[in-house]
């Protein structure tokens, strides 16, 4: 699937970067997990990683209420409706990592013939940030957080409201 | 109601700069005390929480209501859209009138009506009805199933509540709220009344929907209860309106059983009544945040049975045994 995002037509400079601030600083991932990738996104949230540092620590368990969409895990075939309706009941603007080889491209399950799997996050629904690993460690997936920070304020540098800066920050 | 019909110039000006007031601090609170939760957690669970956003995360929370008013606002297709659109609104205006009557210090009561008490019972009643509205409207099952709980709920522990508060009303005579703390000027009434002090809490806990009987939205069960359907500033509202909330039900405490503006047992320590008032405030408030960091939600009908088997006959026989002591002794 296309990452097809609609432009307003009326675009607010400067209360456009305000709020892509606000928004970049307070990502709500829903709570929804797939497979094993998911209990590395309960340790990234959880002490000693603390994803809550970065304003992403409120894990809402309604579509309606999260901005992001970590799809952490195996995509079976029967589970692709559901996360593309939870995908669509999901409130504007909202964005999508896809955590894990699994969600990247099918990982381990991925061979000729196989009839289980989706392959990739990617065909049901447009990903923002592909963190790999099988699992990935929580550091990865916070890794991915910032990266996706970084995207909606088109760079690490814009990112005025948060403290910590990467190490050589490639945005 | 003899001051509200005495209305004069400067009354009005008092009133309509008291509003302004409660608007700020109201929000202002909400801020802090999300915040404060987020911190209380993070530190109960060997974690800082906010950290990046400000110093100490503390404009965490400013972030988080400027990142809800940026995003769409879903109505549901099939919802109720009147009713959905209005039951935000209705949910955080009933939460805004106590503070009319809340005692914030001896000078600072914006109106000292002698019905304050049943005035602060009576809206916050109220915002049931808007969490029922919202819950129906949103034509979703979870929804209505959390607004359900809450409703069975709040009746229940609506009961004992009012038990609790009438003991002490019946030692003062009087639902004034200056009054009921001027008699609290030697010994606050958690010395004279303990067990209406311990249920009344607990029943505060419950009116707020807080853990550990927070499942009108238990996540487990019901996804997020009767704010399923919001999103953006409508869930926001809701959030406030807990929050804010919280607040009133914990200055109620303090002026009911922890007397109010006074320092322990006399002693101000030259510490104004204001300052003393907000600090037990907020002490409590710490408590209720505590609760919900280390009790596990109960079950429903746990929750139901502690409240009419437990709590209701305890609070009616303190009642008796306060009215035969003032009676008899």
């Amino acid at each position: 699937m296309e990452n097809q995002r609609v432009e307003p037509v009326i675009q607010f400079a400067l209360l456009d970067d305000l709020l892509n601030l606000a928004r970049a600083n307070s990502l709500w991932p829903m709570t929804f997990g797939l497979a094993c990738c998911a209990i590395e996104m309960m340790a990234a949230g959880a002490a000693r990683f603390d994803l809550d540092r970065f304003g992403a620590g409120v894990f809402r368990p309604s579509p309606r209420q999260s901005d992001v969409m970590i799809v952490a895990g195996t995509i079976a075939k029967k589970m692709a409706p559901a996360i593309q309706m939870l995908w669509d009941q999901m409130p504007n603007p909202k964005w999508c990592i896809a955590m894990g080889n699994c969600a990247i491209s099918g990982g381990p399950f991925e061979y000729d013939g196989q009839y289980a799997i989706v392959p990739g996050a990617d065909l049901i629904v447009p990903v923002d940030v592909y963190v790999p690993g099988c699992p990935p460690r929580p550091e990865g997936l916070i890794q991915g957080i910032l990266a996706l920070e970084d995207k909606i304020t088109k760079g690490e540098d814009r990112n005025l409201l948060r403290r910590f800066q990467r190490m050589g920050g490639a945005s | 109601m003899t001051e509200a019909v005495t209305n004069t110039g400067g009354d009005w000006l008092r009133l309509i700069v008291g509003l302004i007031l409660v608007l700020i601090f109201s929000q202002l609170n909400a801020l802090f005390l999300v915040w404060l939760e987020r911190k209380v957690a993070g530190h109960i669970q060997l974690r800082y929480g906010p950290m990046e956003v400000g110093p100490h995360g503390l404009l965490q929370t400013i972030v988080d209501g400027i990142k809800l008013v940026g995003k769409e606002l879903i109505t549901p297709f099939k919802a109720d859209k009147k009713l959905f659109v209005i039951a935000p609104v209705l949910v955080f205006m009933p939460v805004l009138v106590p503070f009319l009557v809340l005692p914030f210090g001896p000078e600072l009561i914006i109106r000292d009506m002698n019905v304050g008490l049943l005035l602060i019972f009576a809206f916050s009643t109220f915002s049931v009805l808007a969490i029922l509205v919202g819950g129906w409207a949103s034509n979703n099952k979870y929804a209505l199933l959390g607004a359900i709980r809450s409703v069975a709920q709040n009746v229940a522990y609506e009961i004992p509540l009012l038990l609790s508060v009438m003991s002490v009303v019946l030692m003062v005579h009087s639902f004034k709220f200056s009054e009921l703390v001027m008699a609290q000027q030697r010994i606050w009434f958690i010395f004279l009344q303990p067990v209406a002090a311990i249920i009344y809490f607990i029943c505060a806990t419950a009116e707020t929907n807080r853990a550990p009987f927070d499942i009108p939205e238990a996540e487990s069960e019901l996804v997020a209860g009767f704010h399923t359907e919001y999103s953006g500033m409508r869930f926001g509202l809701f959030f406030l309106a807990e929050y804010t909330n919280m607040f009133i039900v914990c200055a109620v405490a303090t002026s009911l059983f922890l007397g109010g503006w006074h320092g322990p047992f006399g002693f101000s320590l030259g510490i104004p009544g204001v300052v003393w008032f907000l600090a037990k405030t907020y002490f409590l408030l710490f408590v209720l945040m505590w609760f919900r960091w280390t009790f596990p939600r109960v079950r429903f009908d746990q929750l139901m049975n502690f409240s009419w088997k437990v709590l209701i006959p305890l609070s009616m026989l303190n009642l008796l045994v306060t009215a035969l002591v003032l009676k008899f002794v």
